[in-house]
């Protein structure tokens, strides 16, 4: 049994981002159609420009609960008939606040798309707002929070942020928010939300699948054309970072057999133009399997099942953050490896094959990650959300492939930032207190998990 | 909606399903070995699952992490997983790299061991642990996947032992515990590769002549022990498990057919009619009428040897009493058994299971791994294309029927979680 030899490629079949037809309705909803006959399938997707971010602080949540109750009673139908009535016709829609937008979202068979598109129409237009059920999806976000507290993945994430941004700043807040800011909503306020925030002039339309651009355009011109608000958008505040030097803060959870490990800053928005070079340096750093932080801290080390590192992406500047869930006793040890990578990705430039690796990567894989009508939707959305330029997938791996080592290197020095990182973990405090401060993090701070930044008086 | 099957054997008695489709330049490649869990010896728990760590290890013509490397290259992504009966392998890539994926595959399936050292063993079984603590040990519920099996299986059954394994098994695997795996269970005889997407089949079928023909068929297998269980539990099981949790969870098992099996079919579509949707009667009931749920779940664990377990899932809200929610959740059991599923309920659930079908079927990816489990566990890959016809030939009659017979108090097994107090956080 010999082996034949590594076989080479052969020559890439062309792959184009399927066509994208824009309109707008009469009423102002920018529309979009992205034919995919292959499957009856459509996926249709409603964009609204009313992120989280732009709620008030002291409302924090108001977005995500809007959004949760839409579909609970339009018209004549109480939410239970609402909800029947779009698992009858073989869906169910999902509806969620991000920081930038609000959307709603449902996937249907091509014979049952008008009924359930009508359904849908009356959620985003007149939604009822029933006080009960107002109050049954608060404190649902409620329970969810108290939940939270004995889950150390999620607590991580949310007392990272906790801490890196103000304790003004509704970036230092959930997208859900807090305890303190959702016991203050209620019915009044999400309508008031909706009223104020939802309408067409801030509305994209998506139809993604076994639909024409013609059937699409009349569909949604007989459901939504009569919809009349004077909502409007309002602006993307600035995010604000507590403190800038390097701090770390412990949470504690007694007798955890690991740490939770977040360890970041700041970033940079998404309409950033290094946001290419940031992406492939990303990918580098500790984006990809093949990463320098997984392979240091999972394949040579053995301290953790993966490691991660990510930057946010907001049309304010998110977060950077790296992310690993390790054994309490090697806490230490893997924050300096990390603290390492940060540094030696601005020390010196990558190798070519280092880059190429992740450019590589990054347009090779996208004809896979568009194959369902939901992801060719999501992407949409995300690139609409964002205001990116028409052409951005169609460019998209020309402009990866073209990133060098050198842009890599200027994006590591110009957006990582060691002297300003904050390091979090969830874990075994007493334990691992002493040996994180000898890393050289700063201040260490130790708090209970029930400790929320953004509720200190 | 129809997928395309073509299945054939190579003399070595891999079994190869070809399913073509270019509606986009990406082409599947996916194996699945038939061994799992429940073909590890006693004393090694948790070596299936190290094994495939093992795997992205290199083979004798790849070296260590440029399993994941070569992949990544050409724009390509991969895994594997194991369960308790199989353990798959895939990879999707853009379509002119097909052959790269079969290549890999077929060094690793022919020639692993030359690849193996203690080194790589041993850094697998940190990480694997690692994996334990981070998905097990420190989640809340984090044990529920093996406490609710080791339930519901005798101790002498091949399901019954915990699939991540325990710590001390983990320490004591060997390089000859790999080696032996290997030869018994790693064998084209004891496999499927399945090819689906962009591809053209007279090169693809050259290709995998290419690379897999030469690997020799295994020398036989151990029999698995006896799946064969009484059809029912005979008489309620019940454990309480104390947590580090916020809020009660109750999982409520029923041994019921093994999938694939005329009655299991029913016991699929219960489960959606239970528990597939915010409409279904338990999220209906338990989390918008009493609010007294946060979740409300139930499915099938799809077993396909002897038996398979139907179970309801709730998380209750923080601050509900256990037997609070123990007793909402058999009393909705105990009036489906009264009066039976609705035709309303009946269509919501196969509509529901209808776009869930089709809509899971959209990637080459999610199309490979179907029929690599059907020709694992049917025997037919192209038994596949029947599903949707199955579930619909579901009777409300033969629901009520189930009900009935096999969600009797004596045929289920309770696996409830307590939140308990946890020592006083110290705060500086």
């Amino acid at each position: 049994m010999t082996a034949l030899p590594r076989p080479t490629a052969g020559a890439p079949r062309p792959y184009d981002f399927p066509a994208v037809h824009r309109d707008v309705l009469s009423n102002g909803i920018r529309l979009l159609v992205v034919p995919m006959p292959r499957l009856p399938l459509v996926t249709v997707l409603a964009l609204v420009d009313a992120g989280a971010a732009t709620e008030p602080v002291a409302q924090a949540g108001v977005a995500e609960l809007t959004a949760r109750t839409l579909m609970e009673g339009t018209g004549l139908l109480d939410g239970a008939a609402v909800v029947e009535a779009f698992e009858r016709l073989g869906t169910a829609v999902s509806t969620w606040a991000d920081w930038d937008d609000s959307g709603a979202s449902f996937t249907v068979t091509r014979s049952r798309l008008d009924a359930a598109l009508a359904q849908f129409a009356d959620g985003l237009r007149a939604p009822r707002f029933p006080a009960a059920d107002v109050a049954r999806r608060r404190d649902e976000r409620l329970a969810d929070l108290q939940q939270q507290l004995a889950e150390p993945r999620g607590l991580a994430d949310e007392r990272f942020d906790g801490f890196l941004y103000a304790p003004t700043s509704r970036y230092a807040r959930p997208l859900g928010g807090t305890a303190a800011t959702v016991s203050a909503l209620d019915d009044a306020a999400v309508r008031a939300f909706h009223a104020t925030r939802y309408g067409p002039a801030v509305t994209s339309l998506l139809f993604v699948g076994d639909i024409t651009p013609e059937d699409a355009r009349a569909m949604a011109e007989q459901r939504f054309g009569s919809w009349r608000t004077t909502a409007t958008a309002a602006p993307t505040p600035e995010a604000t970072v507590a403190r800038a030097p390097r701090h770390a803060v412990l949470v504690a959870k007694p007798d955890a057999p690991q740490s939770e490990l977040r360890v970041g800053h700041h970033g940079v928005p998404r309409a950033h133009p290094d946001y290419l070079a940031i992406v492939v340096m990303n990918a580098v750093l500790g984006g990809l399997f093949s990463s320098r932080i997984n392979l240091n801290l999972r394949e040579r080390h053995a301290f953790t099942y993966g490691a991660s590192s990510g930057f946010e992406w907001r049309r304010s500047a998110g977060s950077f953050v790296v992310r690993t869930a390790v054994k309490t006793e090697v806490t230490a040890r893997a924050l300096e490896e990390i603290l390492r990578e940060i540094d030696g990705m601005r020390a010196a430039p990558p190798t070519p094959a280092e880059v190429s690796l992740a450019t590589d990567y990054l347009a090779g894989v996208f004809p896979i990650r568009f194959e369902s009508t939901s992801a060719v939707a999501g992407a949409l959305a995300n690139a609409t959300s964002f205001g990116l330029p028409d052409d951005w997938f169609s460019t998209y791996r020309d402009r990866i492939r073209a990133i060098t080592p050198a842009q890599v290197h200027a994006a590591a020095q110009a957006h990582l930032h060691p002297d300003r990182l904050l390091v979090l973990a969830v874990g075994d405090a007493p334990a691992i207190a002493d040996s994180v401060a000898a890393q050289g993090v700063g201040p260490v701070t130790t708090v209970a998990a029930e400790y929320d930044p953004t509720e200190a008086r | 909606m129809q997928i395309p099957v073509d299945t054939s054997t190579l003399p070595n008695g891999l079994r190869v399903i070809l399913s073509e489709d270019h509606a986009t330049p990406v082409v599947a490649v996916n194996l699945w070995y038939h061994v799992g869990s429940a073909n590890e010896r006693a004393g090694r728990t948790g070596f299936a699952h190290l094994f495939e760590h093992m795997l992205f290890q290199g083979s004798e013509h790849v070296g260590a992490n440029e399993h994941f490397e070569l992949v990544q290259r050409a724009g390509g992504t991969l895994n594997g997983s194991t369960w308790l009966d199989r353990t798959n392998y895939y990879e999707t890539m853009p379509s002119h790299q097909l052959e790269l994926a079969l290549w890999l595959e077929a060094d690793r399936m022919a020639r692993l061991l030359p690849a193996m050292t203690q080194e790589k063993l041993d850094t697998q079984r940190d990480v694997v642990k690692n994996e334990r603590r981070w998905s097990v040990d420190n989640q809340p519920y984090g044990t529920w996947w093996e406490k609710l099996p080791a339930l519901c299986f005798p101790p002498e059954h091949p399901f019954h032992h915990s699939l991540i394994g325990s710590m001390e098994d983990l320490t004591a695997a060997s390089l000859e515990d790999v080696a032996e795996f290997f030869r018994t269970y790693y064998t084209p005889d004891n496999a499927v590769l399945t090819i689906a997407g962009d591809f053209e089949p007279a090169a693809a079928r050259a290709m995998v002549e290419r690379h897999f023909a030469p690997i020799p068929r295994g020398a036989g297998r151990p029999a698995l022990p006896s799946m064969a269980v009484p059809p029912q539990f005979g008489a309620p099981r019940r454990e309480v498990v104390p947590d580090a949790v916020v809020a009660t969870r109750i999982l409520l098992a029923f041994r019921v057919p093994a999938a694939g099996t005329p009655e299991w079919y029913t016991a699929s579509l219960l489960a959606a009619v239970l528990g597939n949707g915010e409409g279904s009667r338990l999220p209906r009931a338990l989390v918008r009428e009493q609010a007294i749920a946060s979740e409300a779940t139930a499915y099938t664990f799809d077993l396909h040897k002897g038996s398979d377990l139907l179970v309801i899932d709730v998380v209750a809200r923080p601050g509900v009493a256990p037997d609070a929610i123990e007793a909402v959740v058999v009393a909705e059991v105990d009036r489906l058994i009264r009066d039976g599923v609705s035709t309303e309920e009946r269509g919501r659930a196969l509509a529901l299971l209808e776009t869930g079908w089709i809509a899971g079927l959209q990637s080459a990816g999610a199309r490979a791994d179907r029929l690599s489990q059907f020709a694992t566990y049917r025997g037919d890959a192209a038994l596949v294309n029947a599903e949707p016809e199955r579930h619909a030939a579901v009777t409300v009659e033969a629901l009520g029927a189930f009900v009935r017979e096999w969600l009797v108090e004596t045929n289920r097994a309770t696996l409830l979680y307590v939140p308990q107090p946890t020592p006083a956080a110290e705060a500086a």
